[in-house]
């Protein structure tokens, strides 16, 4: 570990630059992802286990969709509007009832979600890992110690412009307001003639289509696996749990802290620990907050 | 009126009814020998699982239909009885169990992977039943003392060591090497780390990096980025398929040239396919290749098999070395009932170990502990255009590699 | 529940569980693995169903018993360690003799329940200021931390596993003698929680479940009372463990850890059997037992999607699970008494005509 701390402050402090990179990549798919399930979590008090496993579903239909030479530009939208539709449909069937239960319910009757669709999509791509590769031409900087490849900043903007979109449609858009007015109060939104159904219905396949739009990511940047989901859905909770419900920038920037620490945890006490730091973050936040809420007595419900 | 008392008697019937109607299949009967294998159908081994059932099958339609076992003048066909493990080492020993103990198998084959072969091995040797294996090649599986456990393939300490061995042949100070290394948090891996790990020490190098990467993790991104800051002379990777195909693709993006690259896997992961341009210079180790010189009187010489494996499973556009050995399983099978003639299991057992032969998947002969010895693991080399090179001294390496990117 | 019907339930259990492996001796392992999920979902439900803290990381204290124990029977014959008997270049080979090797094991059970209740205490002491969903979300994201450490402890073999010391004795006896384990370690734990749930202390953790403050308020000491449950699951759980890490024969941390299977397997079952009642989750695991051993190798490939599915109607369509249905169809075998107001019971209106 030492060595690991000589090797990033003292003998080539640039690669640190690279390190953040990273980090800031990573956050950027991990905020995204965080914020629809605050969304969620924060409208219909539903806590989607099953975050991640959308993510790595957006990240497939991306796969099949890359057959077809389609530029990543083309991707995106469909990509999104087919996991809107998947949402929908998992509304319906399933979220729908589960949302005037307790909360546990609804913990596991996405966690039962989970299972079944990375079942599913383990049988129909398989369990080995697959990647996109759209062959972008990577950049350079400082004598060959930091590479960027292009489709990294391509999917940073591409991250910023949903995010910008999506806060615009929450604030001035018609929906958006009947968004965060069922967010509030539920009865009072439906004695304001609110379909606070139609409401969830929306709310849900929307974060099903920002999940979606983070897969897309994942899949030209990292690897998709059927059962890597859950390390998305643990990062996503670290990051809501440390940000709070309602607060798009503290998501945002706790999404890139997350992903800083990460790497560099990983960079100074061992890549062993990179899948446990995100866990870790989680319970230290939980923690945290258990103490400060202690001392007024209460307890993090 | 439902209580708990009807609840346990029903339970007790529901049992009882599936136990008689379980087929109780017995080792020999009629003219079948009969076999049997956990193997990993689902789960994360599913794909490899499958190579290696394939494997098997194809050995025993060959052997079938060339005139079957003999034994004590008669001829016998073969069969194999298969569960599904789920690639979940403590379902792969139950499963053993059930083969041996319900289904009365008294031969085995092994399962896919060195956690599996590890948690199945101390069933089979418990109850005396020899078990062939193809695909656990993890050397403590060999230090156990088990005397009914049996592999063909080369244990996985040979895999990447003969990575260093090339490095220390092309340097003039072998001791001066620095081995930067990342491997996966898994016991075949690990295996594979420790027999890289023992010939860095019989040499002398230095380790200048020794990653260890989480099992679910797909990012090397921080082991390469310190591996551009310190510069070694060689890369080690060993992460299955998912090692080789995050390491490649990021090899790429960070444009890493270090000097010799080595890796398990890339076969599977077809890194030199997905990239052509970082798979350049990548050495791969590899168990068998079609090209081999070996021949035998049952499948022909190397490229005899792949072509007929091919022709009975026409999506293969390569064969893997997983089918390849596994069929070479099934032979030493045939090979030890009719060097026994008979069936009882020791004499059988005594036979395999003093199987001694030349197979198309390369030559044969079990230590006492049960590795086989006679075997290298070879290694290849991707050139510019893709292809593999076979790797025999350093002077047939492209050294040092040095990639445009 | 009246005292004759108990008493025939628990007969007719106990006859099958003594009975099982002579009448079935090819189905040894899998019955005891029944007992190992009756365990769990019982030991689960203790926390969950009856005092309201819903777990999903219970899976984590599964391993650590696993893992002490392995250095327990290890290292009490050869102090060099667990380390140098499973590394991968196999240094040592250990030979134990029977009663090294029966004092290893049950030294090593031992040692795993009291420090997987050890490691409770200390989990304990952060995670008891979360409630419901956040509990829930961290005892998750402990297993996975606990999983992920695991494996880069170099003195347990780190990611290459364990092999765990082989049976000294006949093959036949390796079964039935781990199934006594678990058979026995489950009847204890059964009688534990059920005399557990007959006093005070019974009657507390359901407040605790009803509404915490109320009863902090009222001056039960709700943070011992949790700790005392999670300490008495934490123990069988290790225990449980130590025995199931001897069935496999080989450790590593997905055998220990298996946090999307086992983990969720023991809250499925209480779920279908029916939370916060002594019989609900043994029930749901006797059923849930059956459906997997007989479905598993018919529906090979689909069978996490059936189980997913299980999971997913059960909890939306079906949420109070069987007991839970049973004692609202039908309160008088549970001896609950339903107050019907004004309404008379046949009983009243005979009495009255």
């Amino acid at each position: 570990m030492l060595d690991n701390l000589q090797l990033l402050f003292v003998w080539a402090p640039i690669i640190n630059v690279q390190i953040i990179l990273e980090g800031i990549f990573l956050g950027a798919v991990f905020a995204l992802s965080a914020y629809g399930l605050a969304l969620v979590w924060g409208v219909m008090n539903i806590k989607n286990l099953a975050q991640g496993d959308f993510v790595i579903m957006g990240g497939y239909i991306s796969l099949a969709l890359s057959n077809y030479n389609l530029s990543i530009f083309i991707i995106l939208p469909l990509v999104m509007i087919i996991m809107f539709f998947y949402g929908l449909i998992v509304y319906r069937l399933m979220i729908k009832r589960v949302i005037d239960q307790d909360m546990f319910t609804s913990l596991l009757a996405t966690f039962g979600l989970s299972l079944l669709m990375q079942q599913v999509m383990n049988l129909i791509w398989g369990p080995e890992v697959q990647i996109i590769d759209l062959d972008l031409p990577v950049y350079d900087a400082f004598d060959g110690f930091v590479t960027i490849p292009s489709i990294k900043i391509i999917s940073l903007i591409l991250a910023a412009v949903l995010s910008i979109a999506i806060i615009i449609f929450m604030k001035k858009s018609r929906t958006g307001q009947a968004i965060r007015a069922t967010a509030q109060d539920p009865r009072a939104a439906r004695v304001l003639g609110i379909d606070t159904d139609q409401i969830y219905a929306f709310t849900f396949s929307l974060n099903s289509a920002i999940c979606g739009a983070a897969g897309v990511f994942v899949s030209v940047i990292w690897v998709l696996q059927p059962f890597y989901g859950i390390t998305y859905s643990v990062r996503s909770f670290a990051i809501v749990t440390a940000a709070g419900l309602g607060n798009l920038p503290a998501v945002i920037t706790a999404g890139f802290g997350i992903g800083l620490f990460e790497k560099y945890v990983g960079a100074i006490i061992g890549t062993a620990y990179e899948v446990a730091a995100p866990v870790s973050m989680l319970l230290i936040v939980l923690v945290f907050r258990q103490i400060s809420m202690r001392k007024n007595r209460q307890a993090v419900k | 009126m439902i209580n708990k008392f009807m609840l346990g008697v029903g339970a007790s019937l529901v049992l009882t009814v599936s136990s008689f109607t379980t087929a109780t299949m017995a080792k020999v009967e009629g003219d079948t020998i009969t076999l049997g294998s956990s193997i990993s159908l689902t789960g994360k081994y599913a794909t490899n699982g499958l190579h290696t059932q394939r494997g098997y099958d194809y050995a025993v339609d060959v052997i079938n239909s060339s005139g079957g076992v003999k034994v004590g003048g008669k001829t016998y066909k073969l069969a194999v009885k298969y569960y599904d493990d789920e690639s979940t080492p403590a379902r792969g020993a139950q499963l053993a169990e059930r083969l041996i103990q319900q289904d009365g198998i008294e031969y085995m084959l092994g399962p896919y992977s060195s956690g599996m072969t590890k948690a199945i091995a101390p069933v089979s040797e418990k109850f005396g039943v020899p078990m062939v294996e193809a695909e656990g090649a993890s050397r403590s599986l060999f230090t156990q003392g088990y005397k009914y456990l049996f592999a063909v393939l080369s244990t996985s300490n040979l895999y990447l060591s003969t990575a260093i061995d090339l490095a220390a042949e092309s340097s003039s100070d072998p001791s001066s090497i620095r081995v930067a290394m990342a491997f996966e948090s898994d016991p075949f891996s690990m295996d594979v780390r420790a027999g890289v790990v023992d010939a860095i020490n019989k040499y002398g190098m230095k380790i200048v990096i020794d990653d260890q990467l989480p099992a679910d993790l797909s990012d090397m991104s921080t082991t390469l980025t310190k591996a551009k800051a310190l510069k070694p002379d060689i890369l080690i990777v060993s992460g299955h398929s998912k090692g080789a195909a995050t390491a490649a693709r990021q090899i790429n993006e960070m444009k890493i040239n270090i000097p010799m690259i080595a890796m398990t896997h890339c076969e599977a992961a077809k890194v030199q396919e997905k990239f052509p341009k970082a798979a350049d210079g990548f050495l791969c180790p590899t168990q068998w290749v079609e090209t081999l010189s070996k021949s035998d009187s049952m499948f022909g010489t190397a490229a005899e098999w792949n072509e007929g494996f091919k022709a009975a499973h026409p999506s293969y556009t390569s064969v893997p070395y997983q089918s390849a050995q596994a069929s070479a399983a099934v032979y030493v099978f045939k090979e030890a009932f009719e060097a026994a003639n008979k069936f009882d299991q020791d004499a059988v057992r005594d036979a395999i170990s003093g199987v001694e032969m030349e197979t198309f998947y390369g030559d044969i002969k079990f230590s006492d502990a049960g590795n086989n010895i006679a075997k290298p693991m070879f290694m290849r080399q991707i050139n510019a255009s893709g292809n593999y090179n076979l790797v025999e001294t350093a002077k047939d390496m492209a050294f040092p590699r040095k990639v445009a990117y | 529940m009246n005292n004759r019907k108990t008493i025939l339930t628990y007969l007719g259990l106990g006859l099958f569980g003594i009975l099982g492996p002579v009448l079935f001796p090819a189905y040894t392992l899998s019955i005891a693995y029944l007992w190992m999920m009756v365990l769990m979902a019982s030991t689960w439900d203790l926390l969950g169903g009856q005092m309201g803290y819903n777990s999903l990381g219970n899976i984590a204290f599964f391993g650590i018993g696993m893992y002490v124990s392995a250095i327990v029977q290890v290292s009490i014959f050869y102090p060099g360690g667990v380390a140098e008997y499973t590394s991968a270049m196999g240094s040592i080979k250990p030979e134990f003799t029977a009663s090294q090797y029966y004092y290893g094991i049950f030294l090593g059970l031992i040692a795993a329940g009291f420090v997987a209740m050890l490691f409770s205490l200390v989990f304990g002491s952060f995670m008891f200021g979360l409630r419901g969903p956040y509990f829930a979300i961290g005892s998750l994201g402990l297993a996975i931390a606990v999983a992920e450490i695991t494996t880069t402890i170099n003195y347990v073999g780190g990611a290459s596993g364990i092999s765990m010391p082989m049976f000294p004795g006949d093959i036949e006896f390796r079964s039935v003698f781990f199934y006594i384990l678990c058979f026995v370690i489950t009847v204890i734990a059964h009688f534990l929680l059920r005399w557990l749930y007959s006093t005070q202390f019974g009657l507390a953790i359901n407040a605790i479940r009803d509404d915490e403050d109320k009863a902090e308020a009222m001056g039960i000491p709700t943070r011992i009372y949790k700790q005392i449950g999670w300490g008495i699951t934490a123990f069988f759980m290790g225990s449980i463990g130590a025995v199931a890490g001897n069935m496999a024969g080989f450790i590593d941390k997905e055998v220990a850890y298996p946090i999307p299977t086992f983990g969720i397997f023991m809250v499925a079952m209480v779920l279908l059997g029916g939370k916060g009642t002594l019989w609900g989750p043994v029930l749901g695991a006797v059923i849930f037992h059956i459906i997997k051993e007989t479905t598993w190798t018919y529906l090979l490939g689909w069978q996490w999607v059936a189980l997913g599915l299980i999971l997913i109607v059960n909890i939306v369509y079906f949420q109070q699970g069987i007991m839970g249905w049973l004692q609202s169809r039908y309160p008088e075998m549970f001896g609950i008494v339903v107050d019907k107001g004004h309404v008379q019971t046949k009983k009243q209106d005979k009495a009255e005509a």
